[in-house]
């Protein structure tokens, strides 16, 4: 049975793949210009874009590695802040957006060392209580420095304002999807391998002879990173930064999107961004029982499907089609036998 | 019969002029005050099917410890291939070529069967991170290689039907010798197997004995193997030690050893002992 299972070849899942994402774009990106979409739901769409990339990179350190970091807000935060103050700076053309952009994920990146290598060698609990800390003391410092190096750049709790808005429905988008391929393309390859490897078994992966501290900082940086391009998403996107949103609540927030939409899932990490932000506009309209319904939805998610949404399942576009040609094939072969 | 003389070196006479793969001296180790293993000593051929027996708590698996670098000896020193591992860790000593298998086995259960081969093949591949992410050549080439020599193994053992189910929910026999494929996918020089018939029937144990004598005439690897069965040990080890409360006690082909006194009285008690 497995012999005459048609696959599909390489070359034409991406193109499949691709030209779905751009029509995607342009038909979402034509809703927004013609008004369809309006102009406070466009900042919804972003915003989901947003915690998608969110979502998708701190399952990255949850969902494949194994981990408990509580501090990705924190990531995010240095993300955001260093992102801003360079395009607000330089100036925002073609070239410092994606450049702003990059640093920020860098900057966040280079924490994500930090912390990380430290922070790695415990498990668990220790490792949710070091990371928490560290997001807590980047929202404490934000919040009482107001210039760096005698260079009057954060503004403190005063928020740091006038940041070019540069955020737009395609810039998020495209970021979303490399975002997504990135972190897809390299969980499919020995790196990945690795990375989940640790999160099963770590005695075993050493057994195996795969380096575990180096490939635990290795996702926890890239984790890292991400967080840190979604921040300087959001930087342009409001225009102002202010500490006090990346506390401790935000790095819950996107861990229960990661949990709702099921640990190891990117798919389900997708989808969960995508309802736990859009819910809470959708919901406006019974203002008062906005929270009660969006509390009681995860309740009743994780007592029917504790392993989240979509469990550790990925869906694959190119699978889906796999099955259908040849569940259509298969029933072609059988009526033909059934004819002679 | 003359006993053997338990501190040296015994290895089958095919491997006698060669280097032997690994070479335990003096090896101990002490957990507080309580020495797990002593005076230990030990010679394996090239293509040696070693065993180490004893009775529970004897010490067996603590030798598998010692020579991955799970734990660090306080005496002693081990040879592989001539070359002293002390500067190692647990990867370093795979890279340098010894492989095991555990007691409890430790799968990882999530991943498919063939995805755990393929880690165990993690070193074989070197392309990097960023020819993963843009799929340039270099990865296609080494991931059609890897899986293809995956699936290889995996036929070896009769499993490469199961590639695509998850690890976990394995029968135990299967389980048993995927992890034997996993280790032997790291590319051994020498196989450390914990137990590998634990929960067998003896069909499925007999099956075993067959592929581990397969494994070592197909990779020209040596094999050392804990394990409980004495069938399956007198019947494929050419070299066999015995361990009781953290020494050895006897040393010798199985013939030797299953005849010897003292082997009889470690597992057995002394004639006269006063049952309890």
């Amino acid at each position: 049975m497995k012999k005459n299972y048609k696959k599909i070849p390489m070359p034409v899942r991406y193109a499949i793949n691709f030209v779905l994402l751009l029509a995607f774009l342009l038909i979402v990106n034509a809703l927004i210009e013609n008004k369809v979409i309006s102009r406070s739901n466009s900042i919804v769409v972003v915003s989901i874009g947003i915690n998608i990339i969110l979502a998708v990179s701190l399952n990255l350190a949850t969902g494949y590695l194994g981990q408990l970091p509580l501090g990705h807000a924190g990531f995010m935060a240095v993300g955001a802040y260093s992102s801003a103050i360079l395009v607000k700076n330089i100036g925002a053309t073609w070239l410092t957006i994606p450049l702003g952009m990059v640093f920020g994920g860098l900057v966040a990146a280079i924490f994500g060392l930090i912390i990380g290598i430290p922070a790695l060698r415990l498990k668990g609990d220790y490792l949710a209580i070091i990371t928490l800390g560290f997001g807590e003391i980047i929202r404490v410092v934000l919040l009482n420095i107001d210039s760096v190096l005698g260079f009057k750049l954060t503004y403190g709790a005063a928020s740091l304002k006038n940041i070019p808005k540069t955020t737009n429905f395609i810039n998020t988008y495209i970021v979303v999807i490399i975002t997504c391929f990135v972190i897809h393309t390299m969980m499919k390859s020995r790196h990945g391998r690795a990375i989940l490897s640790i999160r099963e078994n770590e005695i075993a992966a050493e057994s195996c002879g795969i380096k575990t501290t180096y490939y635990k900082t290795l996702g926890f940086v890239v984790s890292a990173f991400f967080a840190g391009v979604a921040g300087s998403l959001l930087a342009g996107n409001l225009g102002l930064l202010n500490p006090q949103s990346f506390g401790f609540m935000k790095s819950i927030e996107i861990l229960v999107m990661v949990v709702l939409g099921g640990m190891g899932s990117m798919a389900g990490s997708v989808i969960s961004a995508t309802v736990l932000t859009a819910l809470p506009e959708v919901l406006r309209a019974f203002d008062t029982y906005r929270m009660v319904v969006y509390s009681l939805l995860l309740i009743i998610v994780m007592i029917f499907k504790p392993s989240g949404l979509m469990g550790k399942y990925d869906f694959s576009l190119s699978h889906l089609l796999e099955k259908l040609l040849n569940f259509k094939s298969s029933r072609g072969k059988k009526s033909e036998e059934r004819g002679s | 019969m003359a006993r053997r003389d338990i501190r040296a070196p015994f290895i089958p006479e095919r491997d006698k002029d060669k280097t032997p793969i690994l070479e335990c001296v003096d090896l101990g180790i002490d957990f507080g005050g309580l020495t797990a293993v002593d005076d230990f000593n030990m010679t394996i051929g090239r293509t040696e099917i070693a065993g180490l027996i004893g009775p529970n708590g004897a010490g067996k698996t603590t030798v598998f410890n010692l020579l991955t670098r799970v734990y660090k000896p306080s005496r002693g020193k081990i040879l592989l291939e001539g070359r002293d591992i002390e500067s190692m860790n647990t990867i370093q000593v795979n890279k340098a070529g010894i492989a095991r298998t555990f007691q409890n086995i430790r799968l990882f259960n999530e991943l498919t069967v063939l995805e755990n081969v393929l880690i165990g093949l993690h070193n074989e591949m070197n392309y990097n991170l960023l020819s993963a992410v843009l799929r340039m050549p270099h990865f296609w080439k080494d991931e059609k290689i890897a899986k293809n020599r995956a699936l290889e193994l995996l036929s070896l053992f009769g499993m490469e039907d199961l590639a695509g189910q998850k690890a976990g929910s394995l029968p135990y026999g299967a389980q048993r010798r995927l992890e034997i494929v996993r280790a032997l996918a790291t590319n051994p020089s020498l196989l450390l197997l914990d137990e590998p018939a634990a929960g067998m029937n003896p069909s499925e144990t007999s099956e075993l004995m067959e592929n581990i004598r397969k494994v070592r005439d197909t990779f020209k690897i040596a094999i050392l193997l804990i394990e409980h069965d004495m069938n399956l040990v007198m019947g494929i080890c050419e070299g066999i030690v015995v361990l009781n409360y953290g020494k050895i006690i006897a040393k010798g082909t199985p013939e030797e050893v299953r005849n010897d006194p003292v082997v009889i009285e470690a597992y057995l008690g002394k004639k006269g002992d006063v049952p309890c």
